[in-house]
């Protein structure tokens, strides 16, 4: 019946050719807002690619192994391991200190939480987001590097030093509480509410059937998480974690408040070290205009750009071969 | 009156006649980019030139290599550097170099027990300490020149400026001339490779992490100690005396210099006599000589606004503990100017 009466009743047909230049105009306007993006990243890559040629040309393959950096007149020389070393691992080390906190987080908020508790504890959480990062690195400073150098360093390369293999990791002869794990510390806490808020959002669209049907088979709170929210939000939860280590990667500010900035191979976690976002803050304004240090500083920034694409990469394909599964 | 509330009070003096002002006719404008270092003293005397002389300074402190870019670019009206540029490097980028101030480094450290400009450190000492050769507090070379002093069996935490600094290039100048082993090793630059240690951000960093750390020793500039009442030490200097970092000895410093060096780049580091501190260096602005014609007006300006900082402004630049440059240095510095020429070839500067 009403399959005929929509035969009958075409659209009227005067209006069309307005709301077509409307469509259009707003299709070129989106078409337009897709392709700006990719220009501007193409066009930042292109100038940090070109800035860098020099060094690049200079120290060859050399450039990304070499440990040197010596700004030194007439003997520069400039290797670029350690910042990214040091960029790598200490995100690496944030994804993991952050990551169960902010699962905790989540799970907490969406199913353990009574209802009149979970409004503050979100709001809290987005919160922590909209501190600058230039106030998380003055608080690393002068409250969480003191901690690090007096309680956790002291007690952990104490108790767990001498163990083989991983000792080296916790033993340190450098004092300061400035280091690459209270880098990370602070990186930490700064990604934690992008990954937990991501986290509650996604645990939240699980259609309530999915769940209600585990709860009825009889599962605990833990199996539905695991058996049901988790696999459903997949692709979203690492999406979440994905965001969080981006942010860790390119963290300047913070990172240079209490890394140390030792140009160093550290050989323990409570070493100085540097990544690549905080030297080219400390040692930009002090470059001069096409110097060899000047070009080095934009060849790490497009190191810095392969790193991170190199990580989305990754995470896209186990993404992949574990939906495949 | 401390020194402190000295600083404090200069600087309401100074921003008082701001509040209420009525408007001005147009003032003439400069700008000027370059050395962090002597960022407060330029922007002192850009609050009291403007009452005295109708000049508006606008300084941004980007660092001495952003200051060589931006007038090598004539993007801005004066460079300021801490490092003097080689006469080549003047020549070909067409600059102008004279001094304005000088600066003092001096020697910040932490060890319980031990008072301020108590601990007196050599030369070699100290080199050794920042090239970790030196790994203990008691060690025999060290306690050998503080028999009167307890020095704690702390590890030695070297601190250094972490971004790229006029007053690293100062240190570790001086460290390069006091040792042999630090020249063919870190060498001198706004920035080096350190043997051993920690970077920290800015002074307030240095200060910061060697407050918080004990057997940490750092270096920064002396009126940022001063302000923040930091632990000093003693420095024995080219005579062999162990100095103070007190502001008789870096004038000391400053008289023994040789001015007469080419584009007044004298070297005030580790000079002979009494009472002098050795790690004291001036700090320069960059002007162009062939000023384009709409920026010949900007130019002179310039000049008048160092010509009345010379003249009138060593009382604020003594206050925030700066050492003004020597008056003949002065009259040398104006004669200079002449040579900056406006596109028809005439002195710009003709007072």
């Amino acid at each position: 019946m009403s399959h005929a009466a929509m035969l009958e009743a075409p659209a009227p047909p005067t209006r069309r050719p307005v709301g077509g230049a409307g469509d259009r105009v707003f299709e070129w306007l989106c078409r337009g807002a897709g392709i700006l993006v990719l220009l501007l990243l193409g066009a930042i890559i292109l100038t940090l690619f070109l800035g860098g040629l020099p060094a690049f040309r200079e120290f060859g393959a050399g450039f990304l192994t070499s440990t040197a950096w010596n700004p030194v007149e007439g003997r520069e020389n400039y290797g670029a391991l350690v910042p990214m070393l040091g960029t790598v691992i200490s995100a690496i080390l944030a994804i993991l200190l952050a990551v169960p906190v902010a699962f905790g987080i989540a799970f907490f908020l969406t199913e353990l939480a009574p209802p009149w508790l979970r409004r503050p504890v979100g709001t809290a959480i987005e919160l922590l987001a909209a501190i600058p990062s230039i106030i998380y690195g003055m608080w690393g400073l002068f409250v969480l590097v003191p901690i690090v150098q007096q309680y956790i360093q002291m007690t952990l390369g104490e108790a767990l030093g001498g163990l083989p293999l991983i000792g080296f990791l916790l033993a340190s002869n450098s004092f300061t509480g400035t280091s690459i794990f209270t880098a990370s510390l602070v990186l930490a806490i700064m990604i934690l509410p992008f990954i937990a808020a991501t986290m509650r959002d996604v645990f939240e669209q699980v259609p309530p059937v999915y769940k209600e049907s585990a709860y009825g088979l009889g599962s605990t709170r833990w199996e539905v998480m695991r058996g049901v929210v988790l696999p459903y939000t997949r692709v979203s939860v690492v999406g979440g974690i994905m965001l969080g280590l981006g942010r860790a990667l390119g963290e300047t500010m913070a990172v240079t408040f209490v890394i140390g900035n030792a140009n160093r191979m550290p050989t323990s976690l409570f070493d100085p070290s540097t990544t690549i976002a905080s030297i080219v803050a400390m040692e930009f304004p002090e470059s001069l205009m096409g110097s060899l240090k000047q070009s080095s500083l934009l060849a790490l920034g497009f190191l810095l750009f392969v790193i991170s694409f190199i990580v989305l990469a990754i995470s896209r394909f186990l993404l992949r071969s574990r939906l495949k599964a | 009156m401390n020194r402190r509330t000295l600083l404090i009070a200069s600087g309401l003096a100074a921003s008082a006649p701001l509040l209420g002002r009525p408007a001005f006719a147009q003032q003439a404008q400069i700008t000027g980019a370059g050395a962090s270092f002597p960022r407060p003293v330029y922007e002192r005397w850009g609050q009291q030139a403007r009452e005295a002389i109708g000049l508006q300074l606008n300084y941004q402190s980007i660092g001495s290599g952003g200051g060589v870019n931006q007038i090598t670019n004539r993007t801005v009206d004066f460079g300021a550097s801490d490092a003097p540029l080689p006469a080549a490097q003047l020549a070909e980028r067409s600059l102008l170099q004279f001094p304005t101030v000088m600066g003092s480094v001096v020697l910040i450290v932490n060890l319980p027990g031990v008072a301020d400009n108590a601990l007196r450190l050599t030369p070699e000492v100290l080199a050794d300490l920042f090239l970790g050769k030196i790994a203990r507090w008691n060690d025999a070379r060290v306690a050998e020149l503080n028999k009167d002093l307890r020095l704690p069996n702390l590890p030695v935490a070297p601190v250094y400026r972490a971004d790229a600094s006029g007053t690293t290039f100062v240190f570790t100048t001086y460290l390069s001339r006091v040792s042999e082993a630090w020249k063919a090793g870190p060498g001198a630059a706004t920035s080096v490779q350190w043997p051993g240690g920690q970077g920290a951000r800015g002074n307030e960093g240095v200060a910061n992490t060697v407050r918080n750390t004990p057997g940490a020793i750092g270096y920064t500039e002396n009126a940022y100690a001063t302000v923040n009442r930091l632990i000093t030490t003693q420095l024995r200097n080219k005579s062999g005396n162990f100095v103070k970092p007190e502001m008789p000895n870096f004038l000391a410093a400053a008289g023994a210099a040789d001015w007469t060096a080419a584009n007044f780049a004298a070297d005030i580091i580790d000079l002979a006599g009494a009472e002098v501190w050795p790690i004291v260096a001036p700090t320069f602005i960059l002007l162009p000589t062939n000023p384009t014609a709409e920026r010949v007006e900007a130019s002179r300006n310039v000049m008048k606004f160092f010509d009345w900082a010379y003249r009138s402004g060593t009382e604020a630049a003594r206050r925030l503990e700066y050492i003004p440059v020597p008056e003949p240095v002065q009259n040398a510095v104006r004669s200079a100017w002449r040579n900056v020429k406006a596109p028809g070839g005439s002195a710009v500067w003709t007072a």
